[in-house]
């Protein structure tokens, strides 16, 4: 009896652990979800449930301002910079993982090194870089500087993945006569669109939520990604803070992320675990 | 090296041919390295010198080429007074830049090691077999998806002093007496930051432990069942050692991370100097304070520290970089 009542209270404990862990983690989205229907003075009424539904805030996001201009830039931006650093990357790591060579462990040990980099270190180089190719205040700028963190990461994760692709499927390609580039692209490609997949997503996330170098790199509304437009979204007076549209703001931009997430769970903390290298 | 090169990966004929292979395979690799090497040098190995370079010099926002090679006077320097006093200035005596330092370190220590905590607690249960643990495991993949400017607004929303979720919620729990300013208040801003930091990379970390959890075999479990061991000596004995490599790991970058926050503070708590830390300090004297050379001395050293961390993880950690045979 006892023994019974202390399983139940353990298993009790158990999910009270369980859905502790899930309100934590989903309450702050929905919280934002809810207030981004709230308008007026409902905004400033504490609510745990919704109570109101207006979409006030979604039309003035969407119609006013440069916001929709910013989602733009930023699809823009993280498109083209994961599409080069996996071009990049594919080559590169097909020469780390399948041949040997001198120096490979210190072009490894460089790719890492360079991974950890804190950004702020080449906040100043860089901008005199991009001043000198005369891309700042454009989409380029952004293109040009992710690459410093997502061209490191692609070839780590593709690396580690080419890596263990079994010799047999190049030997025979070898036999047959293919040169480098028609294994990579004729037998490798097709095997690796999971891994590709995996690591362009990764990428891409990093280059959507990317704020140091944006904030620096660009200067107009017109030219801003979209963090750094929430960042800096601001109401009609300095202290009348807009959050409304904030929340909107920010529902809009997060709910394709979530869901991307939700659908690549597997694939996703694959990616994270085998690169393990950014958060 | 030289062994594995002549026991080439690949072809298995006549010596002469596969040296010839080899050859041309080396020569393959180097062109496919050669773009790859030329981005990373123009992103990140030139701007890094000039930022070093530019720490020695006088040089300024609006005339980049127009400084001067002032020396370590950014860092240190030094004058001594007719009265014989000798006063320093520079960097190394800055107290704005020392108490940069303690918020980036305070952060990172007390950041790491409560997701880390939490993080093997959450491991620990979705490692568990349960009813929803695949709910579970797709709900705390929610905060690591959302971008970190729009959970530092988010909580900087739920934060709001005369507005805020968490005040209400608080009160009404009985935990503060009256509404607190979070975010502004200069006593609870570094608290603020950590609540939302935890919150956001906890998953990332949890994650990272549960694919060591993984790992370790389910019948060492089974044994220690059968043998009666307590559940927390099995944690303590068993499972921690066998984790403990992936869990460093996770760590480490964790906290590399950490030293280089610059996001959530610039958003949650801006100007504050109870969360300022040496990325957003520096950010600050580059672009926003016109003292770009004092700027990149900052940031200098904030590489200096970070490449002194790594290369004693290295040096620690013996990290295998040869990418050799798994």
């Amino acid at each position: 009896m006892t023994m019974d009542l202390w399983a139940i209270t353990k298993r009790v404990a158990f999910y009270a652990l369980v859905i502790f862990i899930v309100v934590v983690a989903v309450f702050p989205f929905y919280y934002a979800i809810l207030t981004s229907f709230k308008s007026g003075t409902d905004l400033f009424r504490v609510t745990y449930l919704p109570t109101s539904f207006s979409l006030d805030n979604y039309s003035a996001v969407l119609n006013v301002g440069d916001f929709p201009r910013n989602v733009l830039n930023s699809v823009f931006v993280a498109a083209v910079t994961v599409l080069l650093a996996l071009f990049l990357a594919i080559t590169a790591s097909f020469a780390l993982s399948r041949v040997r060579f001198r120096g490979r462990g210190i072009i490894l040990m460089t790719i890492l090194a360079v991974s950890m980099f804190p950004q702020i270190a080449v906040l100043a180089g860089l901008f005199e870089v991009i001043r000198f190719l005369g891309i700042y205040n454009t989409p380029w700028a952004l293109i040009f500087s992710y690459t410093i963190f997502t061209l490191p990461f692609t070839v780590w994760v593709l690396t580690t993945f080419m890596r263990d692709l079994p010799i047999e499927i190049e030997e025979a390609a070898i036999v047959d006569g293919a040169t480098p580039w028609v294994i990579i692209t004729k037998v490798f490609m097709p095997l690796m669109w999971p891994a590709l997949v995996t690591t362009g997503l990764l990428a891409f996330i990093g280059a959507w939520n990317e704020f140091l170098f944006a904030l620096t790199f660009t200067s107009s509304n017109a030219t801003r990604t979209v963090p750094v437009a929430i960042a800096l979204l601001s109401g009609g007076t300095q202290h009348e803070i807009p959050w409304g549209a904030i929340m909107a703001a920010s529902v809009i931009v997060t709910v394709p992320l979530v869901i991307l997430v939700l659908i690549f769970q597997r694939k996703i903390i694959s990616g994270l675990t085998a690169g393990g290298v950014k958060g | 090296m030289t062994v594995e090169a002549t026991a080439g990966p690949a072809v298995r004929s006549t010596p002469r041919i596969q040296s010839e292979l080899m050859k041309s395979r080396v020569a393959a690799a180097m062109w496919f390295l050669v773009p790859m090497l030329v981005a990373l040098a123009i992103v990140a190995g030139w701007p890094l010198l000039r930022t070093i370079y530019f720490s020695f010099t006088n040089t300024s926002l609006n005339n980049l080429y127009g400084g001067d090679f002032v020396g370590f006077k950014n860092y240190l320097s030094w004058t001594t007074l007719k009265s014989g006093r000798t006063v320093f200035s520079g960097l190394l005596v800055d107290p704005a830049w020392w108490n940069a330092v303690g918020n980036t370190l305070r952060f990172a220590v007390i950041s790491v090691t409560l997701e880390t905590v939490i993080g093997m607690i959450v491991a620990l249960v979705l490692n568990a077999e349960f009813k929803g643990r695949g709910i579970v495991r797709a709900a705390i993949l929610i905060p690591w998806a959302i971008p970190t400017i729009v959970s530092a607004k988010m909580w900087s929303w739920m934060l709001n002093d005369q507005f805020g979720i968490i005040n209400d919620l608080f009160l009404n729990l009985g935990i503060i007496s009256q509404k607190v300013a979070w975010t502004a208040s200069a006593d609870t801003a570094m608290t603020a930051v950590l609540i939302v930091d935890i919150w956001k990379t906890t998953p990332f970390m949890a994650l990272l432990i549960l694919a060591g959890l993984q790992m370790v075999p389910k019948d060492v479990y089974e044994a220690a069942r059968i043998d009666g061991v307590h559940p927390v000596k099995v944690f303590f004995r068993v499972t921690l050692p066998l984790v403990r490599p992936a869990v460093m790991v996770a760590v480490i970058f964790r906290l590399l991370d950490a030293m280089r926050i610059f996001d959530l503070i610039y958003v949650l708590t801006p100007n504050s100097s109870a969360t300022k830390t040496m990325s957003v300090i520096s950010r600050e004297n580059l672009f926003d304070f016109d003292k770009f050379a004092y700027g990149s001395a900052q940031s200098t050293l904030l590489f200096l520290l970070i490449a002194v961390m790594t290369g004693l993880y290295i040096w620690l950690g013996k990290v295998r970089f040869d990418g050799g045979d798994r």
